[in-house]
């Protein structure tokens, strides 16, 4: 795909964490990020690693860093991570506290393809919603935003949109069942479309496979394990049409005729 | 603080592990500042192999304590698309190069070795010994008379300097390093990833797509500071030390052990700019301390 890239200035770099707060289920982290580029590219992503006490965690881990979606880029360089904690890295960085320090790379990685607001729609499932939030920023309200949720306190994460459906797992919150649902009514409804969406495997393949079905556009952001974040290891390969492609340099955004699959071997969720 | 290694001036003697930069990528990411804040004095291309490689199937990546098992299995797009697509563009980069080449037959070799040695672009030559020959099954870094058999026929190709990589996955590492000496080659690198396995959590089933895969960061660094201090003991040509190097302390344990220059691998993941402070951490070390002892004296055979 070619998705705006935004380059990163060169090395990793301290920065000071300015926030975080329980958003439901999940964690915003807001980090002051003054020797970023002050126009990161919704879908970009960071490495994060805490300045202090990265290591021993469960397993004695974390020692790499984590890989982000900036969920949002504020004027003042203030940029904010939207986190689910699933495992040591995630655990360490959803403990940050105000004034500790936090190494960052970015932003990494290809960025969403941005068309006409009136035809987007925007597909989350959980952490998923995190790039869709600068994306819809970015869009304004002609966007329609759809995200999927476990249960009522995960589904507390769409408050941080202006306008969404919603559906969860058990009925809780909006609509019993997936957002893939919302988003095949969407689609049946008419209209031409495209799709940007991004969340676990299997509501990605779901997504890619709808939209397949009846020739609309999908834009998909995949998580696959990263070491590094820009290139240096192969170890984040996806399989594609083209065979092999590293997710942090020619992703983590694809075009969804590029995939075979949207499922990846390995993903963290 | 410069270097030399094997006739070739550097400016510094930090370079990069094989396989663990991609400079062409980096420039995508980080733009042409990254020529200008280079963070290696010599750059080491990744392996390339005769026919282009897709790689070993994904999950690549295992992270342990301290370090992780990759079992990346040299994705490249062979001599021919290397030599027409990536070369020019590290011919670019402001620092000399070296290219890592496999062979899976002694002709495999000659053909890597004949065709790269032929570019203006490359100074020095490194052999990854760590795959088995397929003509004997033997992994040609493990047995020194696979090894010597090998650089022997590849010795009379060029003039270039032909760095032997050395698998830490061998009985005496030390006797390979002597059997590459003798045939020729001008120096050995050591130490490459220790094979490794882990299993997916609540499976009995690897992790990883291959299998196996090499374990490599500062896991492993006490291993390789033994194996550099045994090779450097038994060698007279030149060592390049790497395995876990993360601070400007450990380049100069690594020195101190033997090493006329060292590498960074896995630190790069955690800070694609490691090389440039690994680099003024030694230099501090270096200029502040005068027991230190550089790799030339005499008394680095003490340890
Ligand atoms: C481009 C991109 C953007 C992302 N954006 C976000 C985001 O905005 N918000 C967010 O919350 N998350 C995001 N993620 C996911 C996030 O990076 C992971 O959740 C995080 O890396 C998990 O680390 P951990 O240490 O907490 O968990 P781990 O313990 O690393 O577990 C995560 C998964 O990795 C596997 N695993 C388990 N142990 C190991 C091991 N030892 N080595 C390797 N793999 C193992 C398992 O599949 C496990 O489910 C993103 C990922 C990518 C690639
Ligand atoms: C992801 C990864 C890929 C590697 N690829 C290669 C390679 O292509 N050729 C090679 O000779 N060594 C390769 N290595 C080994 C490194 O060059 C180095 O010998 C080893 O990782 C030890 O150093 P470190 O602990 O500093 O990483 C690779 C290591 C890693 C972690
Ligand atoms: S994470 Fe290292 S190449 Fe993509």
């Amino acid at each position: 795909m070619n998705g705006p890239r935004t380059q990163a200035p060169f090395g990793r770099r301290m920065a000071e964490v300015t926030g975080n707060e329980s958003v439901g289920a999940y964690r915003l982290i807001s980090v002051l990020d003054s020797d970023g580029p002050p126009d990161p590219r919704p879908g970009q992503f960071y490495m994060l690693s805490a300045r202090d006490c990265w290591g021993g965690g469960a397993d004695e881990r974390p020692y790499l860093p984590r890989a982000f979606s900036y969920a949002r880029a504020h004027e003042d360089g203030t940029l904010q991570f939207f986190l689910e904690a699933i495992g040591p890295g995630t655990d360490r960085l959803a403990r940050l506290e105000p004034g500790e320090g936090i190494g960052l790379v970015g932003p990494l990685g290809i960025g969403f393809d941005p068309g006409p607001a009136g035809e987007a729609l925007l597909v989350g499932g959980g952490i998923g919603a995190a790039p869709l939030l600068c994306l819809s920023d970015e869009l304004g309200p002609e966007a329609r935003v759809l995200l999927g949720f476990r249960s009522a306190v995960h589904a507390l994460g769409a408050g941080l949109f202006a306008e969404v459906q919603v559906a969860t797992d058990d009925g809780s919150v909006g609509r019993r069942g997936f957002v893939t649902e919302l988003l095949r009514e969407q689609l049946d409804a008419g209209g031409r479309a495209t799709v940007y969406a991004c969340g676990p495997p299997p509501m990605l393949e779901a997504v890619r496979a709808l939209c397949a079905e009846r020739d609309v556009p999908v834009q998909l952001a995949l998580e696959s394990g990263m070491a590094c974040g820009y290139g240096a290891c192969f170890g984040c390969v996806v399989p594609t049409r083209n065979g092999y492609v590293r997710l942090c340099v020619d992703g983590p955004v694809l075009a969804g005729d590029e995939l075979e699959t949207a499922v990846v071997p390995g993903a963290p969720h | 603080m410069s270097a030399e290694l094997c006739g070739v001036e550097l400016r510094g003697p930090i370079l990069n592990g094989s396989g663990t930069f991609d400079a062409i990528a980096a420039r995508k990411a980080f733009g042409d500042v990254l020529l200008d804040e280079f963070p290696f004095d010599l750059f080491v291309s990744k392996t390339i192999t005769v026919a282009p490689r897709q790689g070993n199937p994904p999950p690549r990546l295992w992270e342990t304590p301290a370090g992780l098992v990759n079992s990346i299995g040299l994705p490249n797009k062979g001599l021919r698309g290397f030599l027409a697509e990536d070369l020019p563009q590290l011919g670019e980069l402001p620092v000399p190069l070296c290219v890592s080449v496999m062979g899976f037959s002694r002709d495999e070799l000659a053909e890597l070795v004949a065709a790269v040695a032929e570019r203006d672009e490359v100074e020095l030559i490194e052999l990854n010994f760590s795959c088995p020959n397929v003509e004997t099954g033997t992994i040609m870094g493990a047995d020194p008379a696979e090894t010597a058999l090998s650089v022997e026929r590849l010795r009379p190709l060029t003039r270039k300097p032909l760095i032997v990589k050395l698998t830490p996955n061998a009985t005496d590492p030390g006797a390979v390093a002597e059997a590459a000496e003798n045939a020729g080659a001008d120096a050995v690198s050591l130490i490459n990833t220790l094979r490794g396995m882990a299993l997916a959590p609540g499976t009995n089933r690897p992790w990883l797509g291959a299998g196996t895969g090499g374990q490599s960061g500062p896991a492993v660094r006490a291993i390789a500071l033994a194996q550099v201090a045994e090779v450097s003991r038994r060698v007279g040509i030149p060592t390049i030390g790497m395995g876990g190097i993360a601070t400007g302390r450990d380049a100069a344990d690594f020195l101190a052990a033997g090493a006329a220059a060292v590498a960074v691998g896995t630190e790069s993941f955690r800070d694609p700019a490691a090389g440039r402070r690994i680099a003024a951490e030694l230099e501090a070390i270096l200029r502040d301390e005068r027991g230190f002892l550089p790799a030339a004296s005499s008394e680095r055979t003490a340890l």
